[in-house]
């Protein structure tokens, strides 16, 4: 034996293999007869004992107000606090003096969904959503535009709720 | 060519086609059926999106194999890279050729059919391919045909985890040859023949082979699990270790020609294990099942039929259950257990069966099966006791924790 090599004992009278085997088999024969309990995603979502959660963060959602306007004033709060850089924002004016996203765009590739951006908002307009089907033909489509963002319908994320940390 | 001739091949053929056509599309279930039962023992459902419960799921896979880009590595040995698969998957399948599927099925036609001629058949018709009278013996060469299939994909791959899954596997099965050759001695000695129809019908006069060579049914199984390549003797594929063994570099059909070849292989060995061990067609305590008929061979064939995809069962069942032997573990299995085991069990059987000779001479088959039987039920008792470490009795039902001593 080589230098430097531990050889354990094995505990050759207390184990059995014939034992281990029979007691395995009829293990996974209790498991054949047991019922299914896959969740059969494309038909079913969510169920009594699954759902999504509240708190979940996922692909960004822009709310409006009562106009359809968005709730953005371009405060800048939002690219500031991104830690992955991925919001671009150009700030404009109207002839009244109100602050608007000119260019409101979010690549949703470099995005880390930490959801600082709903937690910065002053205006609740930039949320994180409750949402995870997101596939695209091509990698552009993953730069969500200010209108994009706008016209999404998913629920918004709680975020972590400090008085409730196990989202119960 | 005489007409009795002309009947012969026109049978042989149409019993070929239908036994060769039915092996394959039910390999192509077997496929399905492995996935299912995989996803049963995980309480998944299993391939359940293509057709009605997943029955669509061999065709859609055939035809995906069928437009996939065919690779060939570069370095590998063209020749033999196209030759490996068809070389382990033309014995598995032809190993069916000698299988008695069912009670011989009286025939009488007097035809003449155009371009052939005039053929007739007069008596029982076989329900076998070949009934060889060679029949294991044929088994077990056609089979050990199949390492060349394994051995040569893994050379000719130019790739060091096809090479070493290739001797791996031919190391394996082997070893594993010879102690399947040996557990099959006892049933030539109780037998006195080798054609397959011949154990069959031994087994319909005394007991299934079971019970009288029970130690030699336990080994087979075993090298027959090792002869497959599946777990828990998959060594030639332990994708832990060697991705996918010999056949890594292989892609579309041509690894679908292995995938279809273990498939048939697990087929052949439940259908030996049915034949040799379970009594064939035999349908027990009944005697309807030798009066001839159409009837009886239908029923034959089911009965038949159960045992087999019995067996089929079982093998997927252990391939979910157990984990993989370690290498070393296995070849001392092979060698230092089955191979002594199976020299032993040969020189008990040949003196048990030489001493009813001797002292009952009058013994039934029945009579000498049930003394068989008593020294197995001895036998195995001591073989279990062996290797459950000396608890076959006292142990069973107790939970005694295990006891690791640790070196100071």
């Amino acid at each position: 034996m080589a230098i430097g090599v531990k050889v354990m004992e094995r505990p050759e009278q207390g184990v059995s293999y014939v034992r281990a085997t029979l007691k395995g088999m009829a293990l996974t024969f209790k498991h054949l007869l047991q019922p299914r309990v896959t969740m059969e995603y494309p038909e079913v979502r969510s169920d009594d004992e699954w759902r999504i959660a509240t708190r979940w963060r996922g692909t960004h959602r822009m709310l409006t107000d009562e106009q359809g306007r968005s709730k953005c004033v371009a405060c800048g709060l939002c690219p500031q606090i991104c830690p992955a850089n991925c919001i671009k924002l150009v700030p404009g004016e109207d002839e009244r003096g109100n602050r608007y996203p000119l260019i409101y765009e979010i690549d949703e590739f470099r995005c880390v969904f930490c959801g600082y951006c709903q937690e910065v908002c002053p205006e609740e307009a930039i949320h994180v959503g409750v949402h995870y089907e997101n596939a695209e033909y091509s990698r552009d489509r993953f730069v969500y535009d200010h209108e994009r963002l706008a016209a999404q319908s998913h629920p918004v994320s709680t975020l972590w709720d400090p008085t409730d940390p196990r989202g119960e | 060519m005489t007409p009795e001739l002309k009947g012969f091949i026109f049978f042989s053929a149409i019993k070929m086609l239908v036994v060769f056509t039915t092996v394959l599309v039910g390999v192509a279930l077997l496929t399905l059926m492995e996935r299912k039962v995989a996803g049963w023992i995980q309480n998944r459902p299993g391939p359940n999106r293509v057709g009605p419960w997943g029955i669509l799921q061999p065709a859609a896979d055939g035809i995906k194999n069928f437009i996939k880009e065919e690779t060939l590595p570069a370095g590998a040995n063209r020749g033999l890279f196209l030759l490996a698969p068809a070389l382990s998957f033309i014995p598995a399948v032809s190993l069916m050729a000698v299988v008695p599927l069912a009670a011989p099925l009286p025939v009488t036609v007097d035809w003449t059919l155009p371009l052939i001629g005039q053929l007739t058949w007069d008596g029982p018709m076989p329900m076998v391919v070949a009934d060889l009278s060679i029949g294991f013996l044929f088994v077990l060469a056609i089979s050990s045909l199949g390492v060349y299939g394994v051995a040569l994909a893994g050379w000719s791959s130019n790739s060091k985890y096809s090479l070493l899954g290739g001797l791996r596997a031919s190391a394996q099965m082997i070893s594993y040859e010879v102690a399947m050759g040996l557990s099959l001695i006892p049933v030539l000695l109780l037998t006195g023949n080798v054609a397959l129809s011949e154990v069959v019908t031994r087994q319909q006069e005394g007991l299934w082979f079971v019970g009288p060579l029970f130690i030699s049914f336990f080994i087979f199984v075993i090298s027959g699990f090792a002869e497959t390549n599946r777990l828990p003797f998959d060594m030639p594929e332990a994708e832990s270790e060697l991705v996918a063994g010999y056949h890594a570099e292989y892609s579309a059909m041509k690894f679908s020609l292995f995938m279809i070849g273990e498939f048939a292989h697990i087929v052949t060995i439940a259908a030996m294990i049915a034949t040799l061990y379970f009594g064939g067609w035999d349908i027990p305590f009944t005697t309807w099942d030798t009066q001839g008929g159409v009837l009886q061979t239908v029923l034959t064939f089911l009965a038949f039929f159960v045992k087999m995809f019995f067996w089929i069962f079982v093998v997927m069942w252990i391939r979910w259950t157990l984990p993989r032997f370690r290498y070393d573990q296995l070849m001392s299995l092979g060698w230092k257990v089955l191979l002594p085991i199976a020299l032993a069990y040969i020189m008990v059987t040949a003196g048990t069966i030489w001493g009813i000779g001797q002292t009952l001479p009058e013994a039934s088959p029945v009579m000498q099966s049930l003394v068989l039987l008593g020294l197995n039920v001895v036998l195995g008792w001591l073989l279990f006791y062996w290797l459950d470490r000396g608890r076959v009795v006292s142990g069973v039902g107790a939970r005694t924790p295990v006891q690791l001593r640790v070196e100071a």
